[in-house]
């Protein structure tokens, strides 16, 4: 034999020309990106090990954004309708022509009836810019996709301890012991999620999953809770009780760092029952347990008292724990009593509480590090309480979402686990509670800005959006009776709202990364049906439509002008602490993305796009006081806009010398340093400042040295949520303000100032004998909505979505491999392929989210597997529920926040014969930019140009 | 297995071909002149088209001369090098016969010898092959060394062709049923293949992509039972049966040996059909597709 | 040549860990993303936008459920690309010497050039590992990323595979598995790593860690709150006493 020789190969290739650092845009995660450029293309993208959220890693969406860059299915030039809407036929025009357009339509409508204006962004990371640009213009009517997708979440987090799982907070990745994570899959903060699971599973870390479905983390998950939907409020107040009878929470904590000590009228029949007590400056009033008296409930040295009865002028005021014991003591939250609602046994339910329990106080943890609390006392250590939670949509997309989110929040208060070591820990700008943040503002003048911010935090009745005759000021009624504390708005209303006329008519939907044809709506078809619908003289019932997008999505076939936006590497933005930041637990960060290669097509980034209209339409904002354009681009108002003096959306390099952070002038230079830093910048928490930031002097004192506040605002965690009682006293009948008559019960049932569980409203509508499943959609991993769709890679991942049913379903209906059955709900029914999974809640059917397309769209050929075998589930849930005879249409939604309650979905299913291709079917809608090519083979070789 | 149709016919002529090598090398008939240009020609030609029709599955054909450097491990690459010794040394003895009127026995011999090996290196090419169970056994060996013999036997009308189409229905029955149990026999399961099987029973429950793929598309290869069934008849009668009746029953002429040949072959392809479709290749576990 | 070298000292591999694996597809993109940049032709996507598209992909995640004999099923995420085996049958059977395992760290190449993509190796690979690209005509497989792992243009730490490098929950890890006291090798003895297909006799370099068993945490059966909490008092009025002692203890 002859010996072994082997091919000399080149092991140390050049990897490229030159690497560009932003910010990748495939998801909400907003990770850090190393862009490698071959002969000024994008080549190769991966993770930024510098970056604070990724630190490297990169998910499968991200690692595919070159064939996002590159997909066909990229809008080319702006497009000015001409056949009728939904047909998609367009012409394109210039974008002088399209901009003038947009001015005719938008420049009355400021000036006589701002209102008339309805502007929603849909997966916008830019909201504090579009906002800006609403308010500037005068209309109530902005909002981004929140409604649609977490308000609950946010709104239960921030009006119970001023901030929220979502990407605002973080487990203590390094020091739990025990995470337990609700209704998660894939969402908001993708990748520190896996991260912090790796590093968990690392350390042999116990993870708790609860989930009807055990996909993705669940699976992962050492202990798996395949929850009924809905149920989860109820699993956790059983906990609560069975914590409450084992007397395992912190009294300590409550005591000191959250309303628990607080005092409750107790005064039936009075309009003050059930507020706490407060002193002449409103000051939240406690017992001193070592003085036996009132005293402000910051007061220095003061140690409130749980267990204080205070008698005065003959009122009764008793703690906010007495109440809180009183009611989920109750044998009504025992696990027997639950256990079959939930669909998980009693013992399991009792035996995660006593871990959690174990966990958190047996093995408590220390760090040794001082820190002085807001009432003046110092602690020599920083005691943890190692268990940590994590929720998102699972928990927070039903009707009975907000609260429970609250009733996690308070089993998460309870157990001592907030801002702890070893528990979960806000992210900057969080903490922040409810008296931090604005109201929402809904005064409109004619050809001026709004009397302030769209979003915000409502503290009572007083701070609702209506009219003077009590009518909703919103076209989506955010801020209504009909779910006063609407956070995000309500999206999901808009386009309903505005085809009835009610609250009012409007002129011009204007909208922006939103799919309100296909998958960001719910009843997808009666959607588009309202967006082509016509009046009797043959104008359409929502007379024009503007829309942006980068591709060509199933919305555009549905307006009237286009937009066309660039794709997220032809683009500035930045990620902003006015906005939805970057931070870590232990650090303030901000990023941004700039045009790390330039458009090869006639497009332009839409905040570009808004800062010329804005100075066209005259915007005070966009304008100059000699009437000229005040930004020239979004580049330029990402440097030069100021929120307060000092304070712009970017906090790093900030100052002449560009060496301050939060706080200081202009740098002009400002971008350039970003991309210099690789994108981003950071500025790290003090070590005493880490945990306890809420009552924590240093942190609140480095918070404001960033700007992230003016003055120190400790607080207490809102165990107690007062406002949501005030809501409950006007429906008792106290007050100016009161909410009609059929909301009465409703309020008083659902808005309670402690955490309640009731069944989701569409139970109470769909009985369990006609319709015994739930349907669920997950997102995968792969694929962030439709956006992945049109991506050559990712859409071979998942490029079908069979509804996957339990054992127990799958031989009940004797289903077998590649069957397809009929699933109907209360409001339609799909024609779909159905598979076998066996790691499922036996009375839940599920779905991957957003693969079914529409014929047409996103630039793939008519018999693509998603538009042939896709399907969505959309088509069965209804932004209504089904009429109850009263008259009324009440809304498929969270009473509090208005949420869009798609996780309530009953269904009925059956076996089918398998028709020619998923139902419903649409007919295809015109391409406007054509179908992609046979093959892709994208390779680009350096400074040698793409090889084919 | 796919059941690619440029292998079948390589397979199946090239086998052929080199049995009717072999007989006309062993002087079985003993031929001269024009009548072995003819056979000899013929022989030659089937041998060739099987071959070159094996490089049309190939995605870089024009880079086929290096098949034959890897002798030393590949029985690809044997293949390839015996099948071009075997045809010079049978050029050279099918030359001498021609125009000389030469029969060089030793070289007739050695020919012969390339022949089978060359038939055997074929064999081997799927019975090496310890993913494919079905295949990876000696039976498969025989049976196309039986089929390339009894192919030959059928082209040159030897005394031996009844004997040998009887022998091949029973290998190939033998070889069918032996078949059908090698999977199991091999131990690959799922559950070995994941090794998860000491927590439970394991299924897929999704596929790595939902569209299809290489492996998919030349590794797994499903057909239903009732067809195969139905096939493996069919293949044993057009392959043995037929001939066998024919041959008995009618004087062995040209005509009829013609017909018989295009029966024979007609039914080794569709047992070398069946061969590919039936051969379940072990990554198909992965899938959860057997 | 498609003789396999004397058996390498160092035998570089990937060590998988599927109790961490959350089935997410980055390594497999993150795969995509560099090997159509790098090491050889380009990995082409065929019908990309069509009925049917069909791509070369080297690392493929699976995702399995397992019914144990009591309790919930689970869900096992199973990235698969090729395990670099100590017997590569696929090398052997090459017909042209295209297929090769590196003597110098035992990694399994392709040297496309000449490659005849006549298939057999992918044939010969128990695995599903090697995938021909439907564009080239040529058999495309993992290279451990070789033009990164002693890559000099790239920072040491960066010096891994794309798919480790990429990995979210840090799933994957890459070493010399020869060595015994290397990190990839006390994590395979210490969570008993295991062989896929052992009875393939192809000795696999890359091992997987097996999950961790799951569905553990299980009481007694018992009523009320049990199992280690006891009830502090079984009245309301009991729990006021207990709450104003445990104050008073503060």
């Amino acid at each position: 034999m002859a010996p072994y020789s082997q091919p000399q190969i080149d092991t140390s290739p050049v990897v490229s020309d030159e690497i560009r650092k932003t910010t990748c845009y495939m998801c909400a995660c907003r990770c850090g990106i190393n862009v490698h450029m071959k002969d000024g293309k994008v080549a190769y993208i991966e993770g930024n090990r510098d970056h604070p959220v990724n630190q490297g890693v990169l998910c499968a969406k991200g690692s595919a954004g070159i064939m996002q860059v590159n997909a066909p299915s990229r809008l080319k030039a702006p497009l000015k309708r001409v056949g009728p809407r939904g047909s998609g036929q367009f012409e394109e025009i210039s974008w002088e022509e399209a901009l003038s357009l947009a001015t005719d339509w938008l420049e009355p409508v400021h000036k006589s009836a701002p209102e008339k204006l309805a502007f929603f962004t849909g997966r916008d990371q830019s909201q504090s810019f579009t906002s800006l640009w609403a308010q500037s213009f005068g209309t109530p009517n902005y909002a981004a996709h929140g409604g649609f997708c977490s308000v609950n979440m946010a709104a239960g987090g921030i009006y119970t301890m001023g901030g929220a799982f979502w990407e605002f907070g973080q487990p203590d990745w390094e020091n739990t012991k025990l995470f337990m994570l609700f209704g998660v899959a894939e969402d908001h903060d993708s990748n520190p999620i896996k991260m912090g699971l790796g590093r968990l599973k690392e350390r042999g870390a116990r993870v708790i999953g609860v989930n009807p479905i055990r996909s993705g983390y669940n699976a992962v998950a050492d202990d798996w809770v395949g929850i009924t939907p809905g149920t989860d409020g109820l699993f956790i107040l059983s906990m609560i009780h069975c914590l409450l009878k084992a007397g395992k929470v912190d009294l300590d904590y409550l005591a000191r760092f959250t309303n628990a000590s607080a005092l409750v009228i107790d005064a039936p029949g009075a309009d003050t029952h059930g507020l706490l007590l407060r002193n002449a400056d409103n000051k939240l009033q406690v017992l001193d347990r070592k003085t036996g008296k009132l005293a402000d409930f910051d007061q220095k040295g003061v140690h409130p008292d749980l267990a204080a009865q205070h008698k005065l002028d003959g009122t009764t005021y008793r703690t906010v724990f007495q109440h809180l014991a009183d009611q989920y003591l109750d044998d009504a939250y025992a696990p027997e009593a639950v256990a079959e609602q939930c669909g998980i046994s009693a013992d399991q339910i009792r035996t995660i509480a006593s871990e959690l329990a174990r966990v958190a106080f047996d093995e408590a943890i220390e760090i040794q590090q001082s820190w002085t609390d807001f009432r003046g006392e110092t602690h020599e250590v920083m005691v943890g309480r190692p268990v940590s939670f994590h929720a998102m949509r699972g928990i927070s997309a039903h009707s009975n979402g907000f609260q429970t989110c609250r009733s996690l929040h308070l089993l998460q208060i309870l157990l001592g686990s907030v801002e702890v070591p070893g528990g979960f820990r806000f992210k900057p700008p969080y903490p922040k509670p409810v008296s931090a943040h604005p109201k929402p503002h809904c005064k409109v003048t004619p050809g001026a800005p709004l009397d302030g911010p769209h979003l915000g935090y409502v503290s009572g009745p007083d701070d609702l959006c209506l009219t003077e005759e009590g009518q909703p000021a919103r076209i989506d009624k955010a801020y209504s009776w009909d779910n006063p504390m609407s956070a995000h708005g309500l999206m999901h209303m808009v386009i309903s709202n505005a085809h009835a006329g009610d609250p009012y008519d409007i002129d011009v939907l204007f909208m922006y990364m939103a799919n309100m044809s296909w998958n960001s709506s719910m009843n997808t078809r009666g959607v588009m049906d309202m967006l082509t619908d016509k009046n009797d003289d043959g104008s359409y019932v929502i007379p024009k439509i503007i829309y942006s997008d980068a591709y060509s999505s199933e919305m555009v076939a549905y307006a009237d002008l286009i937009l066309p936006d660039t794709t997220y590497l032809e683009r500035h933005d930045c990620i902003s602490l006015l906005d939805r930041p970057i931070c870590e637990a232990d650090a303030a960060a901000d990023a941004i993305r700039w045009p790390v290669i330039e458009p090869d097509r006639d497009v332009r980034g839409f905040q570009s796009v808004l800062c010329d209209l804005g100075a066209r339409l005259g915007l005070q904002a966009f304008t100059n006081e000699d009437g000229s354009a005040k930004y020239a681009d979004y580049g330029d108002y990402i440097t030069n806009h100021q929120r307060r003096p000092g304070v712009g959306p970017l906090a790093g390099f900030r100052g002449t010398e560009g060496d301050s952070f939060g706080r200081g002038d202009v740098n002009p230079d400002q971008l350039d340093r970003y991309i210099e830093n690789g994108g981003f910048a950071i500025q790290h928490v003090p070590d005493e400042g880490a945990y306890y930031k809420p009552w924590n002097k240093a942190y609140q004192n480095w918070a404001v040295e960033i700007g992230l506040y003016d003055a120190p605002q400790p607080y207490v965690f809102d165990v107690y949520c007062e406002p949501l009682r005030k809501f409950q006293i006007a429906a008792e009948g106290f007050g100016e303000r009161q909410p009609p008559d059929h909301l009465r019960d409703r309020i008083k049932e659902t808005l309670t100032p402690l955490p309640v569980w009731y069944a989701p409203f569409e139970d109470a509508a769909a009985d369990a004998e006609t319709y015994p499943l739930h349907a669920l959609t997950q997102r995968p991993m792969a694929m962030y909505h439709s956006w992945g769709t049109q991506n050559a890679w990712l859409r071979q991942i998942h490029g079908v979505n069979p509804l996957y049913v339990s054992e127990a379903v799958w031989n009940e209906h004797g289903f077998s491999d590649g069957d397809w059955a009929e699933v109907t709900s209360l409001h339609g029914s799909i024609t779909v392929p159905v598979a076998l999974m066996r790691g499922l809640n036996d009375r839940t059917v599920w779905t991957w989210n957003a693969i079914g397309k529409r014929k047409g769209a996103w630039a793939l050929d008519e018999d693509a597997p998603e538009a042939t075998k896709g399907f969505l589930l959309n088509h069965l849930i209804h932004e209504l529920l089904p009429a109850k005879g009263d008259g009324l249409r009440w809304a498929n939604s969270d009473p509090v926040t208005g949420q869009a309650a798609w996780f309530d979905l009953r269904v009925r299913i059956a076996k089918s014969e398998a028709p020619s291709e998923s139902q419903p079917s649409f007919d295809a809608i015109a391409s406007p930019v054509g179908k992609g090519p046979e093959m892709v083979r994208q390779q680009v070789r350096a400074n040698k140009g793409a090889r084919s | 297995m796919h059941p690619a149709s440029s292998v079948i016919v390589f397979t199946v002529l090239s086998g052929f071909g080199f049995g009717c090598l072999f007989w006309l090398a062993i002087g079985l008939p003993d031929l001269m002149g024009l009548d072995a240009f003819v056979y000899y020609a013929i022989a030659f030609a089937v041998s060739v088209v099987g071959l070159v029709s094996s490089t049309f599955h190939l995605g870089n054909p024009q880079r086929a001369l290096r098949a034959f450097t890897q002798w030393q491990t590949s029985w690809l690459s044997r293949e390839a090098c015996l099948s071009v010794i075997a045809l010079v040394v049978m050029g050279l003895h099918a030359i001498l016969v021609i125009f000389f009127g030469t029969n060089l026995q030793w070289l007739g011999i050695l020919g012969a010898f390339f022949c089978l090996a060359t038939v055997l290196a074929t064999a081997m090419i799927y019975v090496q092959l310890k993913t494919v169970p079905r295949w990876n056994h000696m039976g498969n060996l025989v049976m196309f060394l039986l089929l390339s013999l009894t192919g030959g036997a059928i082209f040159t009308g030897s005394d031996w062709v009844v004997h040998l189409l009887i022998a091949t229905a029973l290998l190939q029955v033998g070889v069918w049923v032996y078949g059908d149990g090698r999977f199991a026999a091999s131990g690959s399961t799922i559950e070995s293949a994941t090794q998860l099987g000491s927590l439970g029973q394991v299924r897929l429950f999704e596929a790595p992509h939902s569209g299809s793929n290489y492996l998919l598309k030349e590794m797994v290869h499903i057909i239903g039972r009732k067809h195969a069934v139905k096939l493996r008849f069919i293949a044993l009668l057009l392959m043995s049966v037929v001939p066998a009746l024919l041959a008995m029953m009618m004087p062995l002429s040209v005509v009829v040996l013609v017909v018989i040949a295009g029966i024979h072959i007609a039914g080794v392809m569709a047992s070398r059909w069946l061969f590919f479709a039936e051969a379940e290749h072990v990554v198909g576990l992965y899938y959860d597709k057997r | 040549m498609t003789q396999l070298p004397p058996p390498s000292e160092v035998k570089l591999g990937l060590v998988i860990d599927l109790d961490t694996c959350v089935g997410c597809h980055a390594c497999v993109v993150s795969c995509k993303g560099w090997n159509t940049e790098n090491y050889g032709v380009p990995l082409s996507d065929m019908d990309a936008y069509g009925s049917n598209p069909v791509g070369t992909f080297l690392n493929r995640i699976h995702s399995f459920d397992v019914q144990p004999e009591t309790g919930p099923a689970q869900t096992v995420h199973f990235p698969k690309s090729c395990l670099h085996c100590e017997d590569a049958p696929c090398v052997t059977v090459c017909p042209t010497g295209a297929s090769y395992k590196r003597a110098e760290d035992g990694i399994v190449l392709v040297n496309e050039d000449h490659c005849i993509g006549c298939g057999l190796c992918a044939w010969a690979c128990p695995y599903g590992a090697r995938e021909m690209d439907a564009a080239a005509g040529v058999m495309k497989k993992c290279t451990l990323c070789v033009d990164r792992i002693y890559n000099e243009n790239l920072e040491e730490v960066d010096r891994v595979p794309a798919c480790v490098r990429t990995c979210p929950s840090g799933a994957r890890h890459f070493g010399d598995l020869g060595d015994p006291n290397s990190e990839v090798s006390l994590l395979v003895a210490a969570r008993d790593g295991v062989d896929l297909m052992p009875e393939q006799g192809t000795k696999p370099v890359n091992k997987y860690l097996p999950p961790r068993k799951k569905d553990q945490l299980v009481q007694p059966a018992g009523t009320g709150c049990g199992g280690h909490m006891e009830e502090v008092a079984a009245e309301p009025k009991g729990f006021l006493a207990w709450l104003d002692k445990s104050l008073e203890a503060l």
